[in-house]
């Protein structure tokens, strides 16, 4: 289960150093991410790649501005990878032996809600400080507070709400519509933030169907005919990695996408494995401004082609630009403590109140700890609609952005409630 | 009226799919008396195996219409290459101990394939969309089906008979069964059970890929596509009786149709009805559908 891989160039270390102490340290990372498990494919191993490679690049201070100088102020970064596999029994045990056994400054990782879930209380008992980088849960901050866990990315409510806003302004006329997910916490979850924003956005929409076969389930077949029959308008999904390439793939062929408006929540990942073999006039969300969508800068074009460069032309999606944006949080955390603390390497408790309400730029725009007391992340999301350029490749078009302020709930409330509430506060000018 | 004929042709694809991967589930325990959780890592193999196959033999210039036997070659190739090595290599040593401890072993041997699969094919998905755009589409009801989903009832059909033609109407076929009756009367009589039990486990492993081979063209083969064909698999030979070849059958049958129905008119019980229809078998027919009785030994 367990499967360390370690990077990192002590030598640069010699010749680097914005600070003499700082310089004879290194900083060590612990990641934690899915390199073995469904997952891994879709999204562990696209953010264990661009882990490897952005520690690689801060390291040698190749990162752009404000990111150019070396390591995390001046220590070279040391990373320790770990797989996230195994459950969350196992995520604990293997939490622990991170902090107590190899004794890593920080933790950043966890694609599953439930590893985010179980390790959060144990980073607080090991007063380690911890960065949620990926998984999607907006209860981790919704039901308690944390002192040493930060999430660097949005919660998965932007998903839903960003979805039927998108679906809004390209006029989509929805009478009726049907959700396929996964039978989990995720699927369910998105299908209930659906809901409740095509609710506001939508009231007079009827649901035709609600599906949730197994995760993993492979076969689609019965799926897909209930789904044409009902003749839904929208057919929304959060399926994911091969479930939702395997639905595609039994769909197409049967007319599921010439039927019915197909809007996929977290589908950018699938883009690159299906290239030509997508459907056009899909719509594809990735809870974030990421790969395809992600907003022209300097920093998101030496990112892109940094990532193409180093994994043979892959375009980079949302699992490599959120390690991207947790990693450079964590360089701003630790450079801000320092400027602090006298130059030398920050605590957890120095750290924890650096990260507390930051803000930085990355590749996917700027993020934002507003939420969560300073804790949780918000940023702006992209969506977009495949179609065929003139070459008859598959694309991304109809590209829109969201503002952080308009697709997630102001800090002090909760989700569920501040959809079903009409989104009070929400800025989407 | 067109509702109950979808949810009986759904059904029937799933149904066809099922029967195959439990078919060779169900022969492995009627012969080996091997409750054989490795079947889902056989099933990945011959998923992987067509990955492989399909594309070899169209890049040698082969006709399309040459996938569809490219994937029997690729399910062939598994059995030939891994019945042999788990038979002969692991499980023969195991023979006559706890049925627990087997089927531990088979667990642990599904792990291995697992890991190895990742090592041989690494995590990135393979596509082998070809065979499944041969038989094109056909008007079913109110809907459009893929010709190839329904070839797969074909598929199933000629495997079921096909088994019950070797195990009844030929010479090889009467021996097994009296392997299946008696073990240490025909080995007495000087049948070559080794021989017996690998050729049974060789058909099992087969079968398993083919489903896999033929599930190919479907799906995106990457890790992860082994665990629920086995566990549903599970579901359709407890239904049916466990060893029993016509228990199979109606096994996958009822939890096709079962699962069709919840799809269409009990989405949220998708899952539970194929669990609820096992426990209310086993409640009536603890042993199964189809499991014969048998005389106590003494």
């Amino acid at each position: 289960m367990r499967n360390f891989v370690k990077f990192g160039g002590l030598l640069a270390a010699l010749i680097a150093g914005t600070s003499t102490a700082a310089a004879k340290d290194t900083f060590k990372v612990g990641i934690v991410t899915f390199l073995s498990g469904q997952a891994a494919q879709s999204f562990g191993v696209p953010a264990a790649n661009g882990a490897k490679l952005l520690v690689k690049k801060l390291n040698a201070g190749e990162v752009p501005a404000p990111y150019n100088t070396p390591g995390m102020g001046g220590m070279q970064i040391e990373a320790v990878l770990i797989d996230e596999a195994g459950g969350a029994t196992v995520q604990v045990q293997e939490y622990r032996n991170l902090v107590q056994r190899e004794k890593v400054d920080v933790v950043i990782g966890y694609v599953g809600s439930g590893d985010c879930l179980a390790v959060a209380p144990v980073a607080e008992e090991l007063k380690t400080f911890t960065i949620l980088y990926d998984c999607g849960t907006p209860r981790i901050f919704e039901d308690a507070d944390y002192q040493y866990v930060f999430r660097t990315a949005a919660t998965a409510t932007q998903d839903n709400v960003g979805l039927v806003r998108y679906l809004k302004a390209l006029g989509v006329d929805i009478k009726t519509y049907a959700g396929i997910h996964q039978d989990y916490a995720w699927g369910h979850d998105s299908w209930v933030d659906f809901k409740a924003a095509m609710g506001r956005i939508y009231p007079e929409a009827t649901v035709a169907a609600e599906l949730f076969p197994a995760f993993g389930a492979g076969q689609y077949g019965t799926e897909i005919s209930a789904l044409m029959q009902r003749r839904a308008d929208v057919i929304h999904s959060s399926l994911w990695g091969g479930d939702l390439q395997s639905f595609i793939l039994q769909g197409l062929p049967r007319g599921l996408f010439r039927q019915a408006q197909v809007a996929l929540s977290t589908a950018d990942h699938v883009l690159p494995p299906l290239g030509n073999n997508m459907p056009e006039g899909v719509i594809i969300g990735a809870r974030g401004s990421y790969g395809y969508m992600a907003p022209e800068s300097a920093l998101n074009t030496w990112w892109d082609a940094a990532y193409r460069e180093a994994y043979d032309n892959v375009v980079p999606v949302q699992g490599p630009y959120r390690m991207a944006q947790a990693l450079l949080g964590l360089k701003s955390a630790v450079e801000k403590a320092m400027k602090e603390n006298g130059g030398v390497k920050p605590s957890s408790e120095q750290l924890s109140a650096a990260m507390t309400g930051l803000s930085w730029e990355s590749p996917a725009g700027l993020i934002e700890m507003t939420n969560g007391k300073g804790h949780q992340a918000i940023q702006s999301i992209g969506f977009g609609r495949t179609q065929k350029d003139k070459d008859g490749n598959i694309v991304l078009g109809d590209i829109l952005h969201f503002d952080a302020r308009c697709v997630n709930p102001p800090a002090d409330k909760k989700s569920i409630e501040w959809i079903e509430a009409g989104f009070p506060g929400a800025d989407c000018d | 009226m067109d509702l109950i004929f979808t949810i009986l042709l759904d059904g029937l694809i799933y149904a066809s799919w099922l029967f195959i991967v439990a078919l060779g589930l169900t022969l492995v325990f009627g012969v080996l008396k091997i409750l054989n959780f490795a079947h889902g890592g056989l099933y990945a193999l011959g998923a992987y195996g067509a990955a492989i196959a399909v594309p070899f033999f169209a890049g040698l210039g082969m006709p399309e219409w040459f996938s569809l036997l490219a994937m029997f070659i690729a399910a062939a190739a598994v059995a030939i290459l891994i019945a042999p090595l788990i038979e002969r290599g692991l499980l023969r040593y195991f023979y006559g101990r706890d049925e627990v401890l087997i089927l531990l072993i088979t667990y642990a041997v599904f792990l291995i394939l697992e890991d190895v699969t990742k090592m041989i094919f690494g995590v990135n998905p393979y596509y082998v969309f070809e065979p499944r755009n041969l038989l094109g589409n056909v008007e079913m009801g109110s809907l459009f089906y893929v010709g190839y989903d329904l070839a797969l009832i074909g598929l199933a059909i000629v495997c079921g008979l096909g088994v019950w033609f070797g195990l009844n109407r030929t010479r090889i076929g009467k021996i097994t069964l009296a392997v299946i009756k008696e073990p240490e009367v025909s080995q007495a009589m000087g049948v070559n059970i080794a021989r017996i039990y690998l050729l049974a486990f060789g058909v099992g492993v087969f079968l398993a890929a083919l489903g896999g081979a033929f599930t190919s063209p479907l799906i995106s083969v990457q890790p992860g596509n082994s665990v629920s064909v086995i566990v549903v698999s599970f579901a359709v030979v407890i239904i049916g009786g466990l060893g029993s070849i016509p228990g199979a059958a109606i096994g996958a049958l009822i939890v096709g149709i079962a699962r069709a129905f919840a799809v269409y008119e009990l989405p949220e019980a998708e899952i539970f009805i194929i669990y609820l229809v096992m426990v209310a078998v086993l409640i009536f027919r603890p042993e199964g559908l189809f499991t014969p009785i048998k005389a106590r030994k003494i």
